[in-house]
């Protein structure tokens, strides 16, 4: 049985079934016990699965992070949530000082299997290190899987996937999307491989490559150039760290023309990583400049202005246009 | 070295300082009090968090401070910039994010800055402003002025390790810092009775070798005296000190939270038995014309409406503003 479900009741549905499915699984980090998360990601869940399960913590990042190494590495599979991503930063030492690096440094004897969930993204008027894209820090750390869904059918495999995984997985989930959109989704179990990227849109004359909201923009713009006789290719990354270039090096070999669109600063992100791969590995099917969207090179703005700065589906479309025309 | 737990009498204050805290404290007052309007006309970008509730505790603490002197705020910080001397148009122009703000509209609400009167920054991260607040301290060491830094903290934001690390940098290194957490018994919708695990956040600074107290924070006589001490300590280079001052927000968390963990009822008996600006007035009987502190409301009251009407018919920053001052040359 399907159902519309948005981002949000995905996510939780996801959490629930995981925490169903292996009760070394425990939720943890600000308000996601009684109060069911400041987002309601969680709610439900510390009634159902009890408040060793489901548990809140003072507000202490670092200590947040170092509890779930400590669980990982004694046997447990801890789903830390950090609010906004923003405040990230605080745990970093935990998250790519240990979290990432203690499989390999302890010679494969240390598991981590922690999933991190955050969300990011901005255009919803919050503020500043409550809505940046913070992958590309992330991203850059050898050891730690990163994934975004952008829609509430991936939401729900990709979060049970991650759970499940013995890596651990730097989970975003894009606060736009949180309650824009709504699937059919099935309500049993399902998943979604953590490392794949996604063809989401077949076309011949150009490939997009993309995630999160701007996957979504990308698709929009598709179906507009499709009006006008250009079809678009449209790649939706899911895991921006390791990055499935396979998957990109075919669609780029079919359509010779690539348009790179993100969110995030375009100075070293995925997109810049993208670009490389396909630079290095694929140039000579290319028959354009590879061309790319993404915001300025400047600090996350003031809420005001934030859709001005923000790169959209527009600008994917002149992008695409100018590498059409080349 | 003891920190006062007796109030202040309020005859040790002189009739220009008991006018000009209750000026502190009715602009505040006023400033939260429209802001929740204003912001449900979804003009002001960006989140909000409301000082309402809490006056007695910024003011107490900033009426002992010049503008040389520092402080660290956090994201709840409109008090602290209002009670540090900080321009009130300045303030709401930046928190309805335009140009001629004091952060030129970039900052807002979160990050409201003015060097020039010793405000180093309110902070949308918990926990933010000890460290800073240490750092500036040791600049007052440097300089040799005999200046003091305050550091704001909630009780929640108590939890956080940067606080720890700050309190016992500032012993290690003998700065004049003035710690204060202002526990208003919720971080979001945490009770600090399950956050705080000793359930005393003053009671933690003797581990570090900070003398403590505790005040009630909706007193100003409480806080201005505690906080006499602790400044004086400071600025005689005795090192830094820890202020606990228990208070209440009025509003929810941020201007939109739908304040469940509190009843309706246990709000409005805030409002009547724990408001700052009531206790003044009931500790300046006799001293004070009650008739001189209405008006000092009706001037905030009037000082807030304009700041507003200007604030809204001001310019928003030019799109060109995105990407200036990224770096000093950019
Ligand atoms: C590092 C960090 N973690 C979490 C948050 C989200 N957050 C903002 S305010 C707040 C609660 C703060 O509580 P407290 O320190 O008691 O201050 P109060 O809001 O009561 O004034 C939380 C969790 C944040 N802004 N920064």
């Amino acid at each position: 049985m399907a159902k519309k479900k948005t981002y949000i009741q995905a996510l939780t549905e996801g959490l629930d079934i995981a925490l169903g499915e292996d009760d070394k699984a425990l939720i943890f980090g600000e308000d996601v016990g009684k109060n069911g998360g400041v987002f309601r990601t969680t709610v439900g869940l510390q009634d159902k699965y009890g408040e060793d399960r489901v548990f809140d913590t003072p507000l202490a990042e670092s200590g947040i992070m170092g509890l779930a190494v400590g669980l990982a590495a004694t046997g447990w599979r801890p789903i830390p949530e950090i609010q906004f991503g923003g405040f990230n930063f605080e745990p970093m030492d935990q998250i790519c000082g240990q979290i990432a690096r203690n499989h390999f440094r302890f010679g494969g004897k240390v598991k981590m299997p922690i999933t991190i969930r955050t969300p990011f993204g901005g255009g919803t008027h919050t503020a500043e290190m409550h809505a940046d894209n913070i992958e590309n820090y992330f991203t850059s750390t050898p050891g730690l899987r990163v994934v975004t869904p952008s829609n509430p059918y991936d939401a729900k495999g990709l979060i049970i996937a991650a759970v499940e995984s013995d890596d651990p997985v730097f989970f975003m989930e894009n606060l736009k999307l949180y309650r824009s959109m709504k699937d059919e989704i099935p309500e049993e179990k399902y998943t979604v491989p953590l490392d794949k990227a996604k063809v989401v849109r077949e076309g011949t004359d150009v490939t997009i490559v993309s995630y999160s909201w701007m996957l979504n923009e990308s698709l929009r713009t598709a179906e507009k150039l499709a009006a006008d006789g250009i079809s678009a290719e449209v790649i939706d990354l899911i895991s921006l760290s390791p990055i499935d270039t396979d998957t990109i090096f075919a669609s780029v070999e079919k359509t010779h023309r690539v348009v790179i669109a993100q969110e995030a600063q375009k100075m070293a992100g995925v997109g810049a990583t993208v670009a490389s791969e396909i630079a290095e590995n694929v140039i000579l099917s290319l028959d354009a400049p590879i061309g790319r969207v993404a915001a300025p090179d400047s600090v996350y703005p003031f809420a005001q202005d934030e859709l001005t700065w923000m790169p959209n589906g527009d600008d994917i479309e002149a992008k695409v246009r100018e590498i059409v025309a080349f | 070295m003891t920190l006062s737990t007796a109030p202040a009498a309020a005859q040790d204050l002189s009739t220009d300082q008991l006018l000009e805290a209750y000026r502190r404290m009715a602009k505040i007052r006023k400033f939260e009090q429209r802001l929740h309007l204003e912001n449900q006309t979804g003009d002001i970008p960006g989140f909000i968090h409301l000082y309402a509730g809490e006056e007695a505790t910024a003011v107490g603490v900033c009426m002992n401070l010049k503008d040389t002197d520092y402080i660290g705020s956090t994201h709840r910080g409109h008090g602290h910039c209002i009670a540090k001397g900080c321009d009130i148009k300045g303030m709401m122009y930046e928190i309805f994010g335009k140009q001629d703000g004091l952060c030129h509209g970039k900052g807002g609400s979160m990050h409201i800055a003015d060097l020039s009167v010793g405000m180093l920054g309110a902070n949308g991260i918990v926990g933010g402003a000890p460290p800073l607040a240490t750092g500036a301290a040791l600049t007052a060491k440097y300089l040799g002025n005999h200046g003091v830094s305050v550091a704001f903290s909630g009780d929640g934001g108590s939890n956080q390790g940067t606080v720890f690390e700050a309190m016992n940098m500032a012993v290690v290194l003998n700065l004049p810092v003035v710690f204060v957490f202002e526990n208003n018994g919720f971080g979001e919708a945490s009770g600090a009775d399950y956050s705080v695990g000793s359930k005393d956040v003053a009671g933690r600074a003797a581990g570090f070798g900070l003398p403590a107290v505790k005040v009630d924070g909706t007193d100003f006589f409480a806080v201005y005296e505690a906080a006499k001490d602790a400044v004086a300590l400071g600025r005689s280079g005795g090192g830094p000190s820890v202020i606990e001052a228990k208070n209440y927000r009025w509003f929810g968390h941020f201007e939109g939270d739908a304040n469940l963990y509190r009843t309706k009822e246990q709000i409005e008996e805030i409002k009547r038995d724990h408001d700052p600006l009531k206790i003044f007035r009931s500790k300046v009987e006799g001293l004070i014309d009650m008739a001189e502190l209405d008006k000092i409301e009706q001037e905030a009251e009037q000082e807030v409406d304009e700041s507003v009407a200007e604030a809204r018919a001001a310019a928003e920053p030019t799109p060109d503003q995105l990407t200036v001052d990224v770096y000093k040359n950019y």
